[in-house]
């Protein structure tokens, strides 16, 4: 069976890559629906939605259109979302990588590093790194990134712990190949399932930290994200929920749709699984 | 032939196997009669579907195969129409079995007792007292060595062949007309398997049961069968007495089979001079140390000790010994997988002992390793022909010309060039452990170490892939350390052999020598511990 056949099998994965997929085009839209920036006010504030034609969304307290900050901030989550599980990756990979290869003295030194994030809870870290950086969509990125890596450091290198003394690895050790080579060429290609799957599921986790982060008014000033407009509607949650409710809806279903997806691929990636199932 | 009532009956029996499997049917028209006070074989390699009818006697179908036809009559009524609830009744009640791997047929967090305790407990036989004192008559029964201490035993604390052991009480615990064992030795060794199988022909007598013995080892059948069935696709092949079976084989199938059972006959061992030896070993020494936690002592292991041979050009030397005689470890010190804590191997003159880093990196393809597990040795997403070439590129070939080689390589060792672009898992057992002998002929190396490189293949695969290395080894002149638990496959390919235990040699000689005249009580032990051993004296 194909690999997308497996994925497919998943309903819920595909509804998952669906909503992803329109998630995507509003961000790619947002541009040519809504040229002018979100942070301009174009009404009158409060108008809710339907009430005047063209912000089906109504407008904020400021008199901005809620529909295009939607729109707008679905570029900004996305981007975050994305980037900073990469640089998680590029941390945690190769750090789980050596850890799990290596072993030893080695692998002591990277884990107890390891163990020195975790101690520290995500969030409150996260707010200290942004607070101490200034906030911007770059040190958002890091922050999301430096608090996010320890679980994919660990996955990587419990996978290199039970990968290396497989017999193929050391066949490659015994044709002469080099460390670096049998990690990249050997290991690494063996884990990636796994990665995969953790790292749609990270792309969620970012997505709501840098939410919680823009709630609590710590996100970049420049850009309007959906945790942004949460944060500025709080105060009037009473009289105008249309504020908070359809950034926070967007949010709900992005994380869903990633969830979802997330669990597709952990199918498709896992052919024992699937068997199973059928 | 046993003129007794048949316990068990199967007839015609049919098990569809689901959609998309390699085969329509798990078992085809199969029928043969189990009577009590015999022993019946059913034989077969790995997919003949022998198994499958002892599922299907104990209820124990894997999802997916159902019955189409046939029936299973055991004691008058039809097992296959029995319901979940009736049949267990009868597992254990009135059918005991016993599994390949005693370690996970046993709960290892309930102490040996205690299990067995339950089989009564299942049934609701006894009380709490009786059930104890049934269980230690049981563990005497069987053979356990001070049974009082065992009964209160972790199953961890126990050996293999003493842990089957408490599976057979287990399974005996009710006096069951039927027992079926399913490879209930594949999984030990040679000198436990034969005081297992000693054990299950004297209980069986002593009780009168009717046995239904699984297993792909024609070793074992002529050591215990009364009558032999032979399966092959899941169709009967054969059915007879064993003394048939085995003497005068009428079908070809049953005839390939006991060819390919290595045979005692000990080929003459060729060059008596003694070159410059390829490889020498001095006095190596392993120890392997797990560390100890805050609350249990470190554990020492010694895997090599003192251990010396040479091995000539050209020789293959069999290192044979039973599992954690430190034969593994030897081939992996040899090959610089593992390094030796004291100790010398010189290979034509370079000290290999002492080698580290890119220098050891740099010599790697003068040894080069076949390794035991065919479907693990091969990375599952390389091609099989770049798996191949991997070595010479590491060391310098560049690519086009090393993948060329690679299709020469496939080609000699019988998988023609096309499989070059073919991924590990098209391929079968026999024809993975070929790919692993082309990636370690890929480098030219001295010196080949093979550990257990044929045991995991059925029968008559491994015979084949025997020819192919005594075919290379005469082409090519290669020199061979071949590492086995099996004495029989050692004594073919073999010009010298080293017997091993407990780390250290035992005793070390020509093939010849070795088989014929052993010196030392324990190769004499694992000489007599070969199953079948009577049948091939018979043969001959």
């Amino acid at each position: 069976m194909s690999f997308f056949a497996r994925f497919a099998q998943n309903r819920g994965a595909l509804v998952g890559l669906v909503i992803l997929f329109a998630i995507i085009l509003m961000a790619i839209l947002a541009p040519f629906l809504y040229p002018d920036s979100p942070w301009r006010m174009v009404q009158r504030p409060f108008l809710s939605p339907m009430e005047v034609d063209g912000f089906w969304l109504g407008t904020d307290t400021m008199g901005r259109d809620v529909a295009a900050g939607l729109m707008h901030g679905a570029w900004v989550s996305l981007l975050i979302g994305l980037v900073s599980t990469m640089v998680a990756l590029l941390i945690g990979v190769p750090l789980g990588a050596i850890a799990g290869y290596y072993g030893g003295l080695i692998d002591d030194a990277l884990m107890r590093f390891t163990e020195f994030f975790q101690t520290i809870p995500n969030f409150a870290l996260a707010i200290v790194l942004v607070a101490i950086m200034q906030p911007s969509v770059v040190s958002i990125v890091l922050a999301i990134a430096i608090v996010s890596w320890p679980p994919v450091a660990r996955l990587v290198r419990a996978e290199f712990m039970s990968l290396r003394h497989r017999e193929y690895v050391e066949a490659a050790r015994l044709v002469g190949q080099t460390n670096r080579t049998i990690i990249l060429r050997q290991i690494l290609p063996n884990t990636l399932s796994p990665i995969i799957v953790l790292a749609s599921l990270m792309v969620a986790t970012a997505i709501l930290l840098e939410s919680a982060l823009s709630f609590l008014g710590l996100g970049d000033p420049n850009v309007m994200s959906w945790g942004y407009m949460i944060g500025a509607a709080r105060t009037v949650i009473r009289q105008a929920w249309w504020l908070s409710f359809f950034p926070g809806l967007a949010i709900l279903l992005t994380v869903l749709a990633l969830n979802l997806v997330g669990e597709g691929l952990d199918d498709a990636l896992n052919p024992k699984l699937a068997r199973e199932r059928s | 032939m046993n003129d007794n009532t048949p316990v068990l009956s199967i007839r015609g029996l049919t098990l569809a196997l689901p959609k998309g499997a390699d085969r329509e049917f798990a078992v085809e028209d199969v029928s043969y009669d189990v009577a009590a006070g015999e022993i019946m074989c059913v034989v077969g390699e790995s997919g003949s579907g022998k198994s499958m009818a002892a599922n299907a006697v104990m209820g124990l179908l894997p999802k997916g195969v159902r019955p189409t036809a046939g029936e299973v009559i055991f004691d008058g009524q039809d097992l296959l129409s029995l319901s979940e609830k009736q049949h267990r009744k009868l597992r254990g009640l009135r059918i005991g079995m016993i599994f390949q791997e005693p370690m996970t047929a046993l709960n290892p967090l309930m102490r040996v007792g205690a299990q067995i305790a339950e089989v009564f407990e299942a049934h609701g036989k006894f009380n709490g007292r009786e059930r104890q004192e049934k269980a230690l008559a049981l563990l005497e029964e069987v053979g356990i060595p001070e049974p009082d201490k065992a009964i209160r035993a972790y199953p961890f604390q126990l050996s293999g062949g003493q842990r089957q052991r408490v599976m057979i009480a287990m399974a005996l615990a009710l006096e069951p007309e039927l027992l079926i064992a399913d490879e209930p030795t594949t999984a030990l060794d040679v000198t436990t398997q034969a005081q297992i199988l000693e054990l299950i022909r004297d209980l069986q007598k002593r009780r009168g049961m009717a046995v239904m013995f699984i297993t792909h080892d024609f070793g074992v059948v002529a050591e215990v069968a009364t009558r032999v069935c032979v399966m092959r696709y899941g169709q009967v092949v054969e059915l007879g007495s064993a003394d048939e079976v085995l003497h005068d084989p009428q079908h070809e199938y049953t005839r390939a089979l006991l060819e390919a059972i290595p045979s005692n006959v000990i080929p003459e061992s060729r060059g008596a001079e003694r070159p410059a030896p390829l490889l020498e070993v001095r006095n190596l020494h392993k120890v392997f140390r797990s560390r100890g936690g805050l609350f249990k002592p470190a554990r020492e292991v010694r895997a090599l000790d003192d251990v010396s041979f040479t091995l000539a050009p050209g020789e293959t030397v069999g290192i044979v010994g039973e599992s954690g005689s430190g034969k593994s470890t030897l081939g992996r010190c040899v090959v610089r997988l593992e390094r030796p804590d004291s100790g010398t191997l010189t290979l034509a003159g370079t000290d290999f002992s002492e080698l580290k880093g890119d220098a050891l990196r740099r010599e790697r393809h003068r040894v080069q390793m076949i390794f035991q597990d065919p479907y693990a040795s091969l990375n599952p997403r390389h091609r099989v022909g770049y798996a191949i070439a991997q070595g010479p590129m590491a060391n310098g070939v560049p690519r086009k010309k090393a993948m060329q080689q690679a299709e020469e390589l496939l080609e000699m060792v019988g998988l023609g060039a096309v499989a070059v672009d073919r991924y590990p898992h098209e391929f079968s057992g026999g024809q993975r452990q070929r790919i692993g002998i082309a990636r370690a002929l890929a480098l030219n190396p001295e010196l080949i170490v093979a550990d257990e490189a044929v045991s995991a293949l059925d029968v008559s695969i491994q015979a084949q892939v025997l020819e192919l290395l005594e075919e290379l080894k005469q082409k090519l002149s290669l020199s061979l350390l071949f590492i086995t638990h099996d004495l029989r496959v050692a004594a073919q390919i073999s010009d010298s052999i080293i017997v091993m235990q407990n780390g250290r040699i035992v005793e070390q000689g020509t093939a010849q020598e070795v088989f014929l005249k052993p010196r030392e009580a324990y190769t004499r032990q694992l000489l007599d511990a070969i199953p079948g051993r009577e049948h091939e004296a018979a043969m001959a």
